[in-house]
């Protein structure tokens, strides 16, 4: 199943036969032989992805996987080296005219993002805006949604992730938890057909993983497509609808969940999730013993 | 049980620790403090009552609000409009425009305020007596085809604007515009780029993040700096009279001081007036950095969502 650049390459009439059909059935994301360097390092070697329509799909892998990178490819975070990335049907970040590429001007990358929610692992919410402004700023900067109705709808998606009651708080009065939510809140309004978080949970206290794991559940049962890069195991177990696992730049497996966390047929997906369930034994063994020290 | 309270420590009521240092400190600066007051009562070189009319006379008044004070404004309104522009040029993708912004700032920071505005001053109406807007190289293009017109639009006498207070508020302006270039570049890179990043994620176009995002949250870097430049540029106005323009605070002051031979009383009063201006720019400043500070824990306007010890930053 390890993937080479080169066997992980379709032909390309089969290539653009598939990404003509921009119906409900396609592929919402169609991700082709992604390949990314750093400074001459290979980040990503070939990967391939299709998300469907209403579909949550997992990231897993150890850091320097380059999931993370992958995710930000998506929305031209980072541009790519080679490969192609269609969204919706439309190439992501390029033209294709007369058989060649065409880079999009900065207006047409800004106008393919619109449709794009991003999550950070660091939030990154605007710190001097207040929750509320903050949900309410693209909408009215970048949609020209009329300040009124933009508020309406931002205290309804404040309410959806729990924070009905703290509009006017400013990042730095809320906790990690809190501001993640705002986050999600403010990816939200733009009405977005997909959804990318990047570690969500990492940065948070143990104690605040949940209520973001809540919200974002909630999410994928409305039949919000989400692509998620995450370590939370249970999250991806319950939640998802098909898992990566990837190392080294590349896809060493992928499936359901029940089958690539449940019953691993690659080494490598083996020895991590071996280290992530002991991580797990020994939080939940501090945990025990934090509370029989209680009593 | 009753008696467990008492075995428990309560209220601290401790002693102080002692500062004889600051006392004797203090001992020391009434004694120095004493000795200054002590001169200016009995020397009656001073003159405070003449410094005092001075301070009040019209023409110093009129040098106080034309040159000092408006050109203060003009020029900083100037500088720190184009020194904005200037350091988004500089971090700019163009890489044309990153190096007219390098060299302007090379320029402009490399030569004397006092230089430059002498220059202006007679310098420029020497070399171009008249400068036309119109079209470029429009006289030679008419004169090649023949044609009666030469497309000037407008036609701007130099040698009469060239002594203006106008001009040398543009003098002071493009200089300072190159200091506040590098401030406002510091004030810019001292924002995280995730902040940047989640704007182009919400589909916000480069000048969109840099305009709601990027620049309020530099203006809490770059406010304390541009006080400490408005400050200076009020002391700098005195080198307006480079220009010539003597309706000028110092020129004034001095002039007056030279007439009537009252040189300190006229230093003083002109020392008051400085003074004067600059502790109000100080309350100013002090507002302006609370407004820019809004989300960053200190003075928080919004009283009623008060931050809790140890909430975690953004």
């Amino acid at each position: 199943m390890d993937q080479t650049p080169e066997n992980a390459t379709p032909s390309a009439t089969s290539t653009a036969s598939r990404t003509r059909t921009s119906g409900p059935e396609a592929p919402l994301v169609h991700a082709v032989n992604v390949m990314k360097s750093f400074h001459g390092t290979e980040v990503l070697k070939g990967i391939d992805l299709d998300v469907q329509r209403g579909e949550v799909v997992c990231l897993l892998g150890p850091s320097g996987s380059g999931k993370t990178t992958f995710l930000r490819c998506i929305n031209q975070l980072e541009a790519i080296d080679g490969g192609r990335i269609w969204v919706d049907g439309d190439l992501v970040g390029y033209r294709e005219k007369d058989g060649h590429l065409h880079h999009l001007t900065d207006k047409e990358v800004a106008t393919q993002r619109r449709d794009i929610g991003m999550v950070f692992q660091r939030f990154n919410l605007f710190p001097h805006m207040t929750a509320l402004q903050n949900v309410t700023e693209a909408p009215i900067q970048v949609k020209g949604v009329g300040r009124k109705q933009a508020q309406e709808r931002a205290v309804q998606l404040l309410e959806q992730v729990g924070l009905g009651d703290k509009p006017s708080a400013y990042p730095a009065q809320l906790s990690g938890g809190q501001q993640q939510r705002v986050a999600i809140a403010r990816a939200l309004a733009m009405d977005p057909k997909l959804m990318l978080f990047d570690e969500p949970t990492s940065a948070l206290d143990p104690e605040l993983v949940g209520e973001v794991l809540r919200v974002m559940r909630d999410l994928a049962q409305q039949g919000m497509t989400m692509i998620v890069v995450t370590h939370e195991m249970g999250f991806a177990r319950d939640v998802a609808d098909h898992v990566v696992f990837m190392d080294a730049g590349v896809v060493v497996e992928e499936g359901k969940p029940q089958d690539v966390i449940g019953n691993p047929q690659h080494e490598r997906t083996r020895s991590f999730l071996q280290r992530m369930r002991s991580e797990d034994r020994e939080a939940r063994d501090d945990e025990a013993r934090a509370d029989s020290q209680d009593v | 049980m009753t008696d467990s309270t008492s075995e428990r420590p309560g209220v601290i009521d401790a002693r102080p620790v002692r500062h004889p240092g600051r006392w004797v400190a203090l001992a020391v600066i009434l004694v120095l403090i004493g000795m200054m007051v002590s001169s200016f009562l009995t020397n009656p070189r001073w003159n405070f009552a003449k410094a005092l009319e001075i301070m009040q006379q019209t023409p110093v008044i009129e040098g106080l609000w034309k040159g000092t004070i408006i050109g203060t404004v003009g020029a900083m309104a100037i500088g720190i409009v184009g020194g904005v522009i200037i350091a988004v040029l500089r971090l700019s993708h163009n890489p044309i425009l990153r190096g007219v912004s390098f060299v302007y700032t090379w320029f402009f920071r490399g030569i004397p305020r006092l230089v430059l505005l002498a220059m202006i001053g007679s310098g420029v109406g020497f070399l171009y007596n008249r400068i036309d807007f119109g079209v470029p190289f429009g006289q030679q293009l008419a004169s090649f085809m023949g044609l009666s017109s030469d497309f000037t639009f407008f036609t701007l006498n130099v040698n009469q604007f060239s002594s203006t207070l106008l001009a040398g508020i543009i003098g002071l302006g493009l200089s300072e515009a190159a200091y506040m270039a590098e401030i406002a570049r510091a004030g810019i890179l001292s924002v995280d780029t995730g902040q940047a990043e989640a704007a182009s994620a919400l589909g916000m176009n480069r000048g969109q993040a840099m305009r709601r995002v990027v620049l309020p949250q530099a203006m809490r870097v770059i406010v304390p700096p541009t006080g400490n430049e408005t400050i200076a540029m009020v002391k700098d106005t005195s080198l307006l009279s480079a220009i010539p323009v003597i309706t000028e605070l110092f020129y004034q002051t001095s002039a007056i001081g030279n007439r009537t031979l009252l040189i300190m009383p006229a230093f003083v009063a002109v020392t008051a007036w400085y003074l004067i201006v600059g502790s109000v720019l100080m309350v100013g400043q002090y507002f302006l950095e609370r407004r820019f500070g809004r989300g960053f824990g200190t003075g928080a306007p919004n009283k009623r969502f008060a931050r809790p010890a140890g909430a975690g930053g953004a």
